[in-house]
Parts: C-alpha cells; sequence; structure tokens
C-alpha cells in the first residue's frame, strides 16, 4: 500500500482549494491509500513502448472560420454572479494582507 | 383514451402527426404521471410544467396551422441536470450549483428545442456524475421503479427512472463510463452512448472532457435512434466534435426489423468481461448467455475474442477520470457562478473564500475524486499513474481494433450486477467503481455503446441488460442489431419488459404495503 500521509492529504487539498475538516482528512486519507493501492496496477502494462493516448479520437488543429459571432451579454455574463458591483464580479481581496 | 404516457415515442409521434391527439395532451399526461410517482421515485430536480404545457399548445398551434414539423415534434423529454437549460436551473446534482440558471441552452437542448420536443424538466444525477447509483446527489436519491427501495444505477439515475415510471417517453444522459448504459440495465430501459465527439458536448457540464458524451435513454431502440438523430452531428462550439456524414440512426433500427437482420453477423463475446468474472451476478450471466444464444439461433455467428487490457480498465478510468475531473471542477471557483461561502474565521481573501466554499459546495465523493486526480497530476507521480493510465487507454484501444477485425460487434453485459439496495455500497467507493467494470472500455477507446434490457435475473426478479459495442462512427451497427435482438426478445416475453415493472399506482402500493403487514 502507498504511503500517504494526512499532511499530504492536506497539503492536496490545499492545491484544490478545499477545506476539510479532521475527520474528512483522516477518512480521506485511508481510502486515498486504498484507491490509489488498486489503481497502481496500470503501472503493469505500461511499458515504455507503449505510446500515452490522451484522447480517444485524435484530432488536430480545431479552428472555426475567423467570423465575429455573438457572445454572452454583460447581463447575462453577470446573471449568475454571487456578487457584482456595476459591470464587475466583486470579490474578496487577492492577497491576505490586506483583510 | 389510452394511457399516453404507455406509448413508445415513435407510436405518439405517430398520433401526434395524425392529429388523434395533442401535444398538450401528452404533455398533460406525463405532467400527471410525474405528480402521482415522482415523489417515491424522485427522477426530477425540477418540473417546469407551465412552460412544458405552453411548449405543447405552441407545437400544437404550428401543427394546426398546416406547419410540417419534425418526427418527434410535440413529444415529451427530460433532460439530465448536467445539461445547461437557459429556462430551469441546471444542478449537476450539486449544492455548490442549487439554483442556478445559465445564461446559455447546451447544443442538444438547443437541438431538441429547435425539433419540437417538450422539456419536462430536469432529472436526478450522482452530483457531477460521480457515481454509479444516484447516491451522491446533494438532493437526495433516486429509487428505482422496479423496488424502490433500489438504486437506479448512475450517474444518470434520475433520467432512466423517469423512462422506466412512464414518467417522460425520452430522457437525455450523459456517459462517462457508463452513466448512461449501466441506469438502463439496472432499470430495464435503453441507453445509448454514441461514439466520442458524435453528439455535441456544449452545456454539458464536464465531468472528464475526454470521456464525456451525451446520449438518449428511451423505452426501445427505435426511440433512441429518432432521439439520437435530433441531438446529433456536428457542432462547432464543441471542438472535439466529429465532422461526419451520420446516417438515420432511426432508419438503421427499423432496418433490424427486417426479416434475416441478423444473419451472418459477427458477434463477438469478450471475454474478459461476459459474466465469468468475480463480482457477476448469476443471473445476469444466465440472462447473457441465453441472449447469445438466441442470436446465434438467428443467424448470427458467435466467437469468443480476447481483450486481456480490460482488465486494467477500471484502474486507468479511476486515475484519468479524476485527473480530468480535478481541473474542470477548478471552475467552481465562488466567482462567476454557484455558491459563496466565507471561512467561519481568520482573513477573508479570495482564495480562502474558494476553499471554504468548495468544502461546503461539494460531496463527498467530488471531494474524494478531486483529491485523488490532483495526486495523480503532482509532481513525482504523473508518469507512474496518470501517464501509465494513458498507455493503458492505448492497449484498449488496440484491443478493440483487434476485436472487431474478427467481429461486427462485441456483447457483454451492461452491468455485473442487478440494482442492489440504497446504501449497500454507498460507504465502499473501490466496491462502487466495480459497478461500471464491462462499460468502461468503450469509454476509453471513444467506441459506442448501446444497452437494452434482456430479460428479469431469476434470483431476484429484477431486470438485466446487455451491451452492444462497434467500431467508432459505426453506431448505426449497433441500432440495427439491437432493434433486432430487441424483437427477438419482445416475441419471446409477448411484450416490452418494462409492461411487467410495477405499476406505482397508489392504489397497488397501498395493497403491496398491507401485503407485507
Amino acid at each position: 500500500m502507498p504511503d500517504i500521509s494526512a499532511e499530504q492529504v492536506r497539503h492536496l487539498a490545499d492545491l484544490a482549494r478545499i477545506d476539510l475538516s479532521d475527520d474528512e482528512l483522516t477518512s480521506l486519507t485511508a481510502e486515498l491509500a486504498q484507491i490509489v493501492d488498486s489503481v497502481a496496477k496500470v503501472s503493469e502494462v505500461a511499458t515504455p513502448d507503449v505510446p500515452a493516448t490522451s484522447h480517444p479520437i485524435p484530432m488536430t488543429n480545431v479552428f472555426r472560420d475567423d467570423a465575429v459571432v455573438p457572445g454572452l451579454s454583460v447581463e447575462q455574463a453577470l446573471s449568475g454572479a454571487p456578487e457584482r458591483e456595476g459591470d464587475f464580479f466583486r470579490v474578496a481581496p487577492i492577497l491576505g494582507e490586506e483583510a | 383514451m389510452d394511457d399516453l404516457t404507455r406509448l413508445t415515442a415513435a407510436d405518439l409521434a405517430q398520433k401526434l402527426s395524425a392529429s388523434e391527439v395533442s401535444s398538450e395532451e401528452a404533455t398533460r399526461a406525463h405532467l400527471e404521471r410525474i405528480a402521482s410517482v415522482d415523489p417515491d421515485v424522485h427522477a426530477f430536480l425540477h418540473v417546469a410544467s407551465e412552460r412544458a404545457i405552453e411548449t405543447a399548445k405552441a407545437v400544437d398551434a404550428r401543427r394546426a396551422s398546416g406547419e410540417t414539423l419534425g418526427p418527434l415534434a410535440g413529444v415529451p423529454v427530460a433532460i439530465k441536470d448536467v445539461l445547461c437549460t437557459q429556462d430551469m436551473p441546471s444542478t449537476s446534482g450539486s449544492k455548490i450549483l442549487e439554483g442556478w440558471v445559465p445564461p446559455y441552452d447546451a447544443t442538444v437542448v438547443r437541438k431538441l428545442r429547435e425539433a419540437e420536443l417538450i422539456p419536462l424538466g430536469k432529472t436526478n444525477m450522482d452530483e457531477f456524475a460521480m457515481g454509479s447509483s444516484t447516491e451522491h446527489s446533494a438532493f437526495g436519491p433516486t429509487h428505482n421503479p422496479w423496488d424502490l427501495e433500489r438504486i437506479p444505477g448512475g450517474s444518470g439515475g434520475g433520467s432512466a427512472a423517469a423512462v422506466a415510471a412512464f414518467e417522460a417517453p425520452l430522457a437525455l444522459g450523459s456517459d462517462t463510463g457508463g452513466s448512461i448504459r449501466q441506469p438502463a440495465a439496472v432499470t430495464g430501459s435503453v441507453g445509448v452512448k454514441p461514439t466520442y465527439g458524435g453528439v455535441s458536448r456544449y452545456g454539458a457540464i464536464a465531468l472528464a472532457s475526454s470521456l464525456d458524451q451525451v446520449g438518449p435513454v428511451t423505452r426501445s431502440v427505435l426511440d433512441a435512434g429518432l432521439l439520437h438523430d435530433v441531438i446529433g452531428g456536428h457542432d462547432p462550439r464543441d471542438s472535439t466534435s466529429i465532422d461526419h456524414e451520420w446516417p438515420s440512426m432511426a432508419d438503421a433500427a427499423r432496418a433490424g426489423l427486417r426479416d434475416n437482420a441478423l444473419k451472418g453477423l459477427r458477434v463477438g463475446v469478450v471475454k474478459e468481461i461476459a459474466g465469468d468474472g468475480e463480482g457477476f451476478q448469476a443471473g445476469v450471466k444466465q440472462r447473457f448467455d441465453e441472449t447469445v444464444r438466441l442470436l446465434t439461433a438467428a443467424g448470427a455467428e458467435v466467437v469468443e475474442v480476447s481483450a486481456p487490457s480490460f482488465e486494467y480498465a477500471v484502474a486507468a478510468y479511476y486515475l484519468i477520470l479524476p485527473a480530468e475531473a480535478s481541473s474542470n471542477l477548478a471552475r467552481f471557483d465562488s466567482v462567476r457562478f454557484g455558491m459563496r461561502v466565507n471561512p467561519v474565521s481568520g482573513p477573508v481573501t479570495s482564495e480562502r473564500v474558494m476553499a471554504a466554499t468548495r468544502d461546503a459546495g461539494f460531496g463527498a465523493e467530488v471531494k474524494r475524486r478531486i483529491i485523488l486526480g490532483t495526486y495523480a497530476l503532482s509532481a513525482g507521480y504523473y508518469d507512474a499513474y496518470y501517464g501509465s493510465a494513458q498507455k493503458v487507454r492505448t492497449l484498449i484501444q488496440r484491443d478493440f481494433a483487434a476485436a472487431f477485425e474478427q467481429a461486427d460487434v462485441l456483447i457483454s453485459p451492461a452491468a455485473p450486477t442487478t440494482a442492489f439496495k440504497i446504501g449497500e455500497k454507498v460507504n465502499d467507493p473501490l466496491a462502487m467503481y466495480l459497478n461500471d467494470i464491462t462499460t468502461i472500455p468503450a469509454n476509453l477507446a471513444g467506441v459506442p455503446g448501446l444497452a437494452l434490457p434482456v430479460g428479469l435475473a431469476p434470483e431476484d426478479g429484477l431486470p438485466v441488460g446487455v451491451q452492444l459495442m462497434a467500431p467508432a462512427h459505426e453506431d448505426a451497427r449497433l441500432y440495427t442489431v439491437g432493434a433486432a435482438l430487441e424483437q427477438l426478445l419482445e416475441a419471446g416475453w409477448g411484450h416490452p419488459l418494462l409492461q411487467s415493472a410495477p405499476s406505482l399506482a397508489q392504489s397497488e402500493m397501498f395493497a403491496s404495503e398491507e401485503g407485507a403487514v
């Protein structure tokens, strides 16, 4: 079983921007180790000579015509905003020291 | 008058175009059915009654004025909540999007409206389509119409239950690892995952972009073909959409109803997922074997094919899916749409608001998969996990290519078991993940798959489904073979399988409760 610590899960949760309670952290640490253990078998057959596939139906350079088409209006774009100010999305400060 | 909710979409469309019934009557009949059974089934998260009746009246008026309408004009349809609808909330089963009404329609929804179908409402699903039972919906589980204590499959349990409970003749689903086909199997309905890129993903709230595909959920193969014809085709707004001339899937289904449609067809039984392995229920295996014999008797040549890499499909899937999901779900940042929650203590910064929001807005399975995906993509592990999973994907594609040298279509059970009890697997993620063991390979390779009912398991009387798979772009083949097989099976039963399902009428429910006492 891979060695996954609670500290490591806390770090992953920080990267993923999810606050976790201590209980969630404990259960996720155990579950993650179990799941990773069961999916790690992919390395058994993933030998260096096998190319990777990222996409089921390969396509390259999908472009549209360079023509102007209607987009969302400002009102539409802001219609779901949790908070707005004028024509802007209003958010909390980006930098911690201003709080 | 016959109960309009019992008709197939094809039959209802016929009556509508002959003006024997109006769309308003058909729509009201389905809304009444929803009002009567959905408190128990909970297939719907939102029912748009007034809007549906208005739309139906408008279609009736256009028909009365002599306009030529599309083949499914006036037929009601249910829409999985993963699809954006500009007149109905679109939550993807998540608290983080509760009440969110998108400013635009998904392309498939726009196509439904242009074809004059009548949207009834939005159907329940596992949160962000992560699950195989609909128990991970933030708004409570959907119940299987065959037995209300059991799961309807997932993630599209709501769409499957809606058609199986005769609340809608048609529904849309989305299938990332089996979310259309596995619910079809456990509810006795029909579901199709088209070739990747065959149906637009624009406006489908993304789970795993290289796997997601929208498709039809119905009670007959022909109905699925009719709905596929409405939603399929190239969409410049989806860069993975295939620019391809597709034949009519409805015509392909009708071709299957002709005599000798199966004669000479090469059917490959995939040894690794043919029902012999651990985790397959005996009654599923029995009905599957009977189906294979039925195909042989109808003139098909059955061959055994081997796909050794399928053994690694579930493992590869649970690396690729969480990796893509962890990236896709980063858009739920509390800035542009959805929930916003401030941290209970400490400085209020955008970053901390985002983390508090995602803690409050995401359920346990979503958190689990985002963390797993973040792990799989992190430095030092990327090659071992995500990179290896992508190589397995190549091996699975090669297995399909070799199998399709020997066979025109492949067949397997559509799910390893019949519907299990609500609560039975919800706290065991690994057990839940194995429900998609037969459906995942098609998503990894991008090939189309169709699930249809083949009978009831003797041990529990619950529906069993098989899955047909064809090479990429050959969706039409599935409809021809599926319709032919469906016709053979129904000739044996004397009626469609869903006719054996409990009626869910109030009086019968009370009767069964009394019987239990």
